[in-house]
């Protein structure tokens, strides 16, 4: 689109306005009033807010590139709008218009631009993965960008149509309510006992697939207390639009005064549960078909679904 | 025959297909199973007691896929067994609610769900014996769950091996009838909790993956209304 652009120095004939001119200033102008309303005015209010440390660092991301956006969709506009006004056809105008053979310094510059724009986002986005540890995303079992020191480790194990939060640190206890302290780094182990799920935490900025037998670890650092809206974003059958829940953000004190008395609590629940683990195998349950066959029971499917299951009908 | 008289066979042929084509696929769209309203002469929000009733089969004799197991609903009028999930309760209510367990065991995916919650005391009684849980790994102890994620609700069901061998075999036939334990086994689940205030529809599901031969034992029964998950609509 730049190189289109006629250079000022490439005026028309005699008596031809500087057309760079009369489109530069209004972009100029328009442009500095849209970032500044973009970065004071709307900035902060951008999702997904900052309640954390990956939330924080996602509007960051966004308002550099709403600010590094409006200028370019600008000056599109400007010039659309200014070639529509001020070069359109006129009643009786049968002339054709200059015979132009290209211009090395708009070409130079626009290549430029381009490039600076598009290597600096490059560069500016795999920084603001590293530092704030990964940005909130799904790093793998084996995270390449954490924090130092101590964390809270919260396992996400999604299931068809509910997450369950499972606290190793307190003695292994699964819950269906997330709670989560502040100014604490929470590492999240995401995993599935069936299909595929995303854990997202919205206001969290964390977001982490969830796939059966894989231990999707995140990384994110609360700073305010508050509601989190967590869904599944990952269709994942019939109820996959009622996969969700709201867990709270609270102060250390109230965290460890709940976990406290959720792992006491739910004592004899987790006497039920498997020992943790990054990642849990349904087959493991074949140790159940013994049990049923002894009862000398089946449901109409028969037992348990083998190792060679799962399998389309 | 005229050339018209072929063209008008032509076309009367042609309507009949796509009619019968569209009948089709919108009965298959919009078809629902029927809804068992045990709302009818309640009056909401004032804690009146509703007594819901409903089995659990280890088939379904009465549809199109006999080896799907499959939820009743007892017509609250009438007393006869309704191939459906769908009913509603007033608003504000206290629900009783009474299921018949006939089918074995399958242990839960994940055996939290043996926890029974949201309910009156966080209890439930089978066979008149109160249970807080169930362990579905421990023994052949759990054939399904009726839970509705909306209120928090979940009930594990416990199957006729949980205290009996039940020798005889299963309920072979849909819907199963109560009676004599030991020709047919079959567990009483009763528990009761408080319908919300809030009117709206709420989802329930079984938590067992007891759409066997399917993926992940979650599909089949396990994502078709009037098998093993439906709808709680709460009506004022």
């Amino acid at each position: 689109m730049a190189a289109e652009a006629p250079a000022p120095a490439q005026a028309g004939p005699s008596g031809e306005p500087n057309h760079g001119i009369r489109i530069f200033i209004p972009w100029l102008v328009l442009s500095v009033a849209a970032d500044l309303v973009i970065w004071f005015v709307w900035g902060p209010h951008l999702p997904p807010g900052d309640m954390s440390s990956s939330a924080s660092s996602q509007q960051f991301d966004i308002r550099v590139m709403a600010v590094m956006a409006a200028p370019v969709m600008l000056f599109v506009l400007i010039y659309f709008s200014y070639a529509l006004i001020v070069w359109r056809h006129r009643e009786g105008d049968e002339e054709d218009g200059p015979p132009i053979h290209g211009n090395t310094r708009i070409q130079a510059t626009w290549i430029t631009l381009t490039s600076v724009i598009v290597l600096g986002l490059f560069v500016f986005g795999t920084v603001q993965l590293i530092v704030p540890n990964g940005a909130g995303a799904g790093e793998g079992a084996s995270p390449i960008w954490k924090p130092s020191g101590s964390t809270l480790q919260v396992q996400v194990i999604a299931q068809q149509w509910k997450f369950t939060y499972r606290y190793p640190q307190f003695g292994g206890f699964e819950t269906t309510d997330l709670v989560l302290p502040v100014g604490q780094w929470v590492e999240f182990h995401v995993t599935s006992i069936d299909v595929i799920h995303s854990f997202w935490a919205y206001q969290l900025g964390v977001k982490a697939d969830a796939n059966p037998g894989v231990d999707n670890v995140a990384y994110t650092k609360i700073n305010n207390a508050g509601s989190i809206t967590v869904r599944c974003a990952e269709l994942c059958g019939l109820w996959h639009g009622a996969m969700f829940d709201y867990g709270q953000a609270v102060s250390v004190s109230s965290f460890e005064s709940w976990a406290r008395s959720t792992e006491v609590r739910l004592a004899a629940v987790t006497k039920m549960l498997p020992p943790y683990a990054t990642t849990y195998d349904p087959t493991v349950v074949a140790q159940m078909s013994k049990a049923m066959v002894a009862a000398g029971l089946t449901g109409a499917p028969g037992l348990y679904y083998p190792p060679t299951d799962p399998e389309q009908p | 025959m005229s050339l018209p008289a072929r063209i008008s066979l032509l076309v009367v042929a042609f309507a009949a297909v796509v009619a019968v084509g569209a009948f089709v696929v919108l009965h298959y769209l919009f078809y629902n199973p029927p809804v068992e309203n045990y709302a009818s002469g309640v009056t909401p929000n004032t804690g009146a007691t509703v007594h819901v009733v409903m089995q659990e089969d280890p088939q379904n004799t009465v549809s199109s896929h006999p080896d799907w197991v499959s939820y009743f609903i007892q017509n609250p009028q009438t007393k006869a067994w309704v191939h459906t999930t769908l009913f509603q309760v007033p608003a504000g209510s206290r629900i009783d609610m009474t299921i018949y367990g006939f089918d074995g065991c399958t242990p839960l995916r994940n055996p939290v769900w043996g926890q029974v919650t949201g309910t009156i005391g966080d209890l439930e009684y089978v066979n008149g014996k109160p249970y807080h849980q169930i362990n579905s790994w421990s023994g052949c102890n759990v054939g399904h769950t009726f839970s509705i994620p909306g209120i928090n609700l979940n009930v594990p069901m416990a199957t006729p091996g949980l205290i009996q061998s039940a020798k005889p075999g299963l309920c072979a036939t849909s819907p199963c009838q109560p009676g004599d334990p030991k020709a047919v086994p079959y567990r009483v689940m009763t528990f009761s909790f408080n319908s919300p205030h809030a009117t709206g529809v709420y989802f329930w599901q079984c938590r067992v993956p007891c759409g066997g031969g399917f993926l992940t034992g979650f599909g089949g029964p396990m994502q078709t209304i009037g098998f093993m998950t439906g709808n709680m609509d709460v009506v004022s």
